[in-house]
């Protein structure tokens, strides 16, 4: 078994209002950074699972995106992992 | 014997008390039920009222579904048992998979707390067999994830199937095709954002939620039953 460390991002799917996103695009051109477009807040969520091979990590964390910490109604996901490196 | 209505407590419920209070004041029985317990007690309804169940971690009711009566609820509504979520329990009940869609932020990121007017458009639902269609009723809300979304499919069957139960007459958060409320293919399980227990007595402002509690107890297995021309299986409108 290894361990790996997965690194999930949750996002709004496309057209799903982000007010948090709106309202920090249009705080920033205020601190001077009016260049800014395209905000969008979303979660970050690390955990770690045993697994034998990346790929069964990967099929794993994605059924628990699928099944709770997304919302496929409202949400994506994107999932990176890495193997832990114990010393 | 009166209709028992088991209202459902999770941890950070907080609207369960005035559920109770209108309920047993239009003469149901009102009954706390504990979500750990996955026992339904053999109540006529259930009640998923208002309030942060779970702290709303994650997204709002997206852990209330897992708690142990969920299954005893998801079996009753499968059985055609009424299931009514206000607020909160509208949202337990989408993530739960029990309704369509998903209750995301309001629009303009505004808390709304205010009175506001929902127009009645089904009467073959648990929650409005005793209204008529097109009624307008004033009932408040207190939300800041109300804001109802589904897939462009799922609005045109929810339309089609009349399974729209409520919509704002001035939309206050956002919400597609200005919805207020649902319910199940079945009719039997409705999800609203308003809170009709708390527009039960003149004194709180409007009486006008007390026709949706009043429907809720006529329809339940204990009632009173549904007068003749009332039915709601087969009361579908074309519309």
């Amino acid at each position: 078994m290894t361990e790996y460390e997965a690194r999930i991002e949750v996002g709004h799917r496309p057209g799903i209002l982000d007010p948090q996103g709106g309202v920090i695009e249009r705080a920033l051109p205020a601190l001077g950074y009016g260049n800014v477009s395209q905000v969008r807040v979303g979660k970050s969520i690390r955990l770690r699972v045993d697994a034998d091979d990346e790929g069964a990590a990967r099929a794993q964390v994605e059924e628990m995106c699928a099944r709770l910490l997304a919302n496929p109604v409202i949400e994506d996901f994107s999932i990176e992992l890495s193997a832990v490196n114990h010393r | 014997m009166s209709t028992r209505v088991g209202v459902v407590l999770f941890p950070g419920t907080n609207c369960e008390h005035d559920v109770v209070w209108a309920v047993n004041s239009i003469g149901g029985s009102a009954e706390l039920l504990w979500h750990a317990d996955p026992d339904l007690r053999g109540v006529d309804a259930v009640v998923l009222p208002g309030g942060f169940a779970h702290g709303d971690y994650l997204r709002t009711g997206a852990i209330a579904r897992f708690s142990p009566v969920m299954d005893a609820v998801s079996a009753f509504a499968a059985a055609g048992g009424p299931v009514v979520g206000i607020c909160n329990g509208f949202q337990i009940l989408t993530e739960a998979g029990l309704l369509p869609g998903a209750l995301q932020k309001n629009a303009g990121l505004k808390f709304r707390c205010q009175t506001v007017e929902v127009r009645v458009e089904t009467s073959a639902s648990v929650l409005t067999s005793l209204c008529e269609r097109g009624q307008i009723l004033r009932i408040p809300i207190n939300h800041f994830e109300g804001n109802f979304v589904c897939d462009p499919e799922t609005l045109a069957r929810l339309r089609a199937e009349d399974q729209v139960v409520f919509r704002y007459v001035d939309n206050p958060n956002g919400s597609a095709d200005d919805i207020a409320g649902i319910c199940s293919e079945g009719r039997n399980v409705v999800g609203l954002m308003p809170h009709p227990e708390r527009a039960c007595e003149e004194v709180l402002g409007s009486a006008d939620g007390a026709v949706l509690l009043r429907s809720l107890l006529t329809r339940a297995p204990g009632g009173p039953g549904v007068s003749p021309g009332v039915t709601v299986a087969a009361g579908r409108p074309g519309h």
